[in-house]
């Protein structure tokens, strides 16, 4: 068990040791040597599993994280994870081995690129073999940010800070709604683990949150392998170095979300929406890809399109996949298991002809200091094992014989052709939409793979447009495509072996309930002429036509207006977002006082008065009120005008003597009320704070001590009415509503308990004396406080005078 | 009984002239006419204060009246000043 664990975590302990290794010895050994190590001993321990995994069984391992909540580090050996740990470890190794001699010893910082590197690795192997799902988004946002890393790994450059910033949105949106579904799938099912929760189908199936949960996880999962509309980020992010594009944007993290389509399927399969979703976006997304993959001119952009249009087909193929949950076990349903099986062998096949046609960019761009297909042509001469290559992976993923493209190609028509003849879900009236548009994109297809191959390759060698002068790879820079180019034509020529030891057990975890045997799921490359065949034929020569055509056609591609392009609209919504967001802020964030207080009022007015009048609290009872006397009324008067006074004198001085008339009286109410020391103390304070007020008003500065009036304002006026009303209908209403009795009788013993007469003054100093004690030292720090602020002041002043 | 009215009638004529004292405050027309007014209405609320505590019987408002008689005194010969002068405090060189 805990080697299990080592294992997966290898790569994490090895991007620890990295930096040590390259500091000490990378003056005598690439630190890609040492680096390699990691997903070698991985591959290796996982393909251990390949026999046992195959006959049916899966492991589980627990690794204790926090086990009073619950989390911990599952990890759940089946199928489906086997075929992306060794894909993930695979594809690793043959990624290290090429950037051994890709990237410079001495150039580049080596030990940031290989600790990315290994991080993303790790996290990739953790999300898929991770049966925890809160786990597994960990794991999953770790990948979105050695990704991030990756990309802007020359960070030097704008246009790569540019794409990490771009994917590192995109996908933590994603991730961030893929969260959101996590959660809400673990209250449906109150468990964390996904077998559990696939145990409990029919419960969640049936839950209110199950559509809400599905969206939110396919908008993770269609982000994170860029499917339409959010594929833009993958694009900008061929910035990254071209092993980081191999490994990170064609073969393993893009695939995630297809990971994850595939993981959750026992889940939400069977409903139409997710059908819907994940076959109607992945054909689209295959359709947008290929059209778009038409118009470039950089051979990496080409490529990344191609990965998206790809992407779309493995995506469309599980939706289709989706259906055998629905049709349950029978022929129907075992018709569509075979589309989730074609979905899984793309699955592998994209990863090995993606993965060598991206090194084939890196070599050209190596050697020729170019990747633009408009200075590049007549490289078969020069380059003649790259051109090999590229045209075994280019053919390969043309959907041509003998590659294994051409298998999982005929397996994709024939899923959708059988689309026809189901009647559910709308699509016997819409069923003929997905052959029609997966046809019409195989074509372009073709016509790109062609264009990638003899735009470069074909033609004429022209050295004078390269700026270096050209030759052939060393032999470790084409080892790693080698390698690929092999499986690719092996899984032609055995398809079956593949399939029955690593894809049928991948299938069984994708679709549990369906009986699988594998005499149905064999892999032929030669079944007759079917509709399939005649399909492809007609792919292989309507594109012909249209590559040799390509120059008349093409320009109207080429100038498609920019405006109209997805990446345009989303270079245009971040500024003009953060444009509104800054003028929406400047509004109300004016830098003014008394638009704030005003705020601060308006919302305390709207509160309070409408939870009195929502609750019916606005009720008055006056039948404990005190009468009132003559002499009362009469200070009530006093303060009024006092008060109005204050607000409507066009002189300073009025203001302030005004205001002391109102304190005055205020300490006659306290009187009358009988509080002595309240008065007492009132009393005081008034005269020091009106004492204080003129010696604020000596020092206004001299321009503006004769003030007009106070300006009228409407606003303020109904803010201040408001205000005042609130205050009044609040304490009206509090004061009729006493729910239990005052606790003044205990207080009333003073003299017995404290040996005091004056009850407030027991009260200050004995009872509540925490209370006294604080606002003493409030008290000390206004004092200081004020100290301070004046002597500061004339610290700067006399600093002024020395200057 | 009469004592008790006539308290009251009197601290009705001190309100009264307390308001007059307002009209006062509030007119002006000079800064000076209203600190008057103000020294006026503080040796009102004595009268007033020391009628009430008649009426209450209690002796707890006596402090209060010195105080007022103290403070308003200080607060009149600092408008005073402040008036006179421009400053209430000087500062000595």
């Amino acid at each position: 068990m805990a080697i299990f664990f080592i294992f997966i975590f290898l790569p994490f302990l090895s991007a620890i040791l990295v930096p040590f290794l390259y500091k000490y010895l990378n003056r005598l050994v690439h630190t890609g040597w040492f680096v390699l190590l990691a997903p070698l001993f991985i591959l290796i321990y996982l393909l251990q599993y390949i026999p046992s995994i195959a006959a049916g069984e899966t492991y589980q391992y627990t690794l204790s994280w926090i086990p009073t909540l619950g989390i911990n580090i599952v990890t759940y050996v089946d199928g489906l994870s086997l075929l992306f740990g060794l894909l993930i470890s695979g594809v690793g190794v043959l990624v290290i081995i090429y950037s051994i001699f890709y990237m410079s010893k001495t150039r580049e910082a080596l030990h940031q690129f290989y600790v990315y590197l290994l991080l993303f690795m790790g996290a990739m192997l953790g999300l898929v073999f991770s049966d925890h799902l809160l786990v597994l988004y960990g794991f999953w946002e770790l990948t979105s940010v050695s990704s991030f890393l990756l990309i802007a790994y020359w960070y030097e450059r704008k246009s790569s800070r540019q794409g990490a910033l771009k994917a590192m949105l995109i996908t933590v949106i994603g991730g961030f709604g893929m969260l959101a579904g996590f959660i809400m799938l673990i209250m449906m099912a109150d468990t964390y683990s996904i077998r559990e929760i696939i145990a409990q189908v029919d419960v969640i199936q049936n839950h209110a949150l199950f559509i809400p949960a599905m969206l939110c996880i396919l908008l993770g999962a269609f982000t994170k392998s860029a499917q339409f509309p959010f594929g833009i980020w993958l694009p900008d992010a061929m910035e990254a170095p071209t092993p980081v594009s191999a490994y990170l944007h064609s073969a393993t993290m893009v695939k995630a979300g297809i990971y994850l389509v595939a993981r959750t399927t026992p889940i939400f399969g069977g409903s139409s929406v997710w059908f819907w979703l994940v076959a109607g976006v992945g054909v689209i997304t295959l359709l947008y890809g290929s059209l778009s993959a038409l118009r470039q001119t950089d051979l990496k952009a080409l490529l990344a399109y191609s990965t998206i249009s790809q992407l779309g087909l493995i995506m469309s193929l599980l939706g289709v996949g989706s259906l055998a949950v629905y049709f349950g076990p029978g022929e129907k349903g075992s018709l569509f298991t075979v589309a989730t099986f074609a979905a899984l062998f793309h699955l592998f096949n994209h990863s090995t002809f993606k993965g060598s046609l991206f090194m084939v960019v890196g070599i050209i761009d190596h050697e020729t200091g170019k990747r633009d297909i408009r200075y590049l042509s007549g490289l078969m001469q020069v380059l003649p094992v790259t051109f090999t290559i590229a045209m075994v992976g280019a053919f390969s993923m043309a959907g041509l014989p003998p590659f294994n493209g051409f298998l999982s190609k005929e397996m994709f028509f024939a899923a959708m052709t059988e689309l026809t003849h189901v009647s559910a879900f709308g699509l016997d009236r819409l069923g003929l939409i997905f052959p029609v548009i997966a046809w019409i994109a195989s074509v372009f297809t073709f016509v790109y793979c062609m264009i990638f191959v003899f735009k470069t390759f074909g033609g004429k060698f022209h050295p004078e447009k390269l700026t270096r002068k050209v030759h052939e790879a060393s032999f470790g820079m084409l080892f790693a495509p080698i390698v690929l180019c092999l499986f690719v034509v092996l899984t032609f020529f055995f398809p079956n072996v593949l399939g029955k030891y690593i894809l049928i057990p991948a299938l069984t975890s994708v679709l549990p309930m369906m009986p699988i045997s594998s005499t149905d799921l064999k892999i032929s490359a030669w079944h007759g002429i079917n509709t399939e065949l005649l399909m492809t034929i007609g792919v292989v020569v309507l594109g012909f036509l249209l590559f040799r055509t390509a120059k008349r056609w093409i320009r109207l591609f080429r100038n498609y207006p920019q405006t109209l392009t997805l990446n345009h609209l989303f270079n245009k919504a971040l500024p003009s977002m953060e444009k509104r967001a800054a003028s929406l802020t400047n509004r109300y964030m004016t830098g003014s006082l008394r638009h704030y207080l005003s705020y601060i009022f308006s919302f305390f007015v709207m509160l309070l008065l409408g939870s009195l009048l929502l609750n019916y609290g606005l009720k008055f009872d006056f039948s404990n009120d005190a009468s009132i006397t003559l002499f009362d009324a009469g200070l009530v008067l006093v303060m009024l005008i006092a008060a109005l006074t204050v607000l409507l004198t066009n002189h300073r001085v009025v203001a302030i003597v005004a205001l002391g008339a109102v304190g005055y009286m205020v300490s006659m109410f306290f009187v009358i009320f009988r509080a002595p020391d309240l008065a007492l103390t009132q009393m005081v304070v008034e005269t020091v704070t009106t004492v204080l007020f003129l010696l604020c008003f000596y020092h206004l500065p001299k321009l503006k001590k004769d003030i007009e009036r106070i300006p009228f304002k409407l606003s303020n006026l109904i803010i201040s009415i408001s205000v005042g009303l609130t205050v009044t209908l609040l304490a009206l209403s509090a004061n009729g509503h006493k729910l239990f009795e005052p606790i003044t009788a205990f207080f009333e013993r003073a003299y017995e308990l404290a040996g005091a007469k004056n009850i407030v003054n027991a009260i200050l100093v004995d009872f509540r004396g925490f209370d006294t004690m604080l606002e003493i030292s409030v008290l000390t720090i206004a004092g200081l406080g004020v100290y301070v602020l004046i002597h500061q002041r004339s610290k700067r002043r006399k600093q002024d005078e020395t200057e | 009984m009469i004592f008790e009215t006539i308290l009251r009638i009197a601290l009705g004529i001190l309100m009264l002239s307390i308001l007059a004292n307002m009209y006062r405050v509030v007119k002006g027309p000079s800064g000076a006419d209203r600190v008057q007014a103000l020294d006026s209405i503080g040796i009102n609320l004595i009268a007033s204060i020391a009628a009430y505590s008649v009426l209450f019987h209690t002796q707890a408002f006596f402090d209060l009246i010195l105080l007022i008689g103290i403070l308003s005194f200080i607060g009149t010969i600092a408008f005073a000043r402040f008036i006179e002068r421009g400053v209430v405090i000087e500062r000595k060189r």
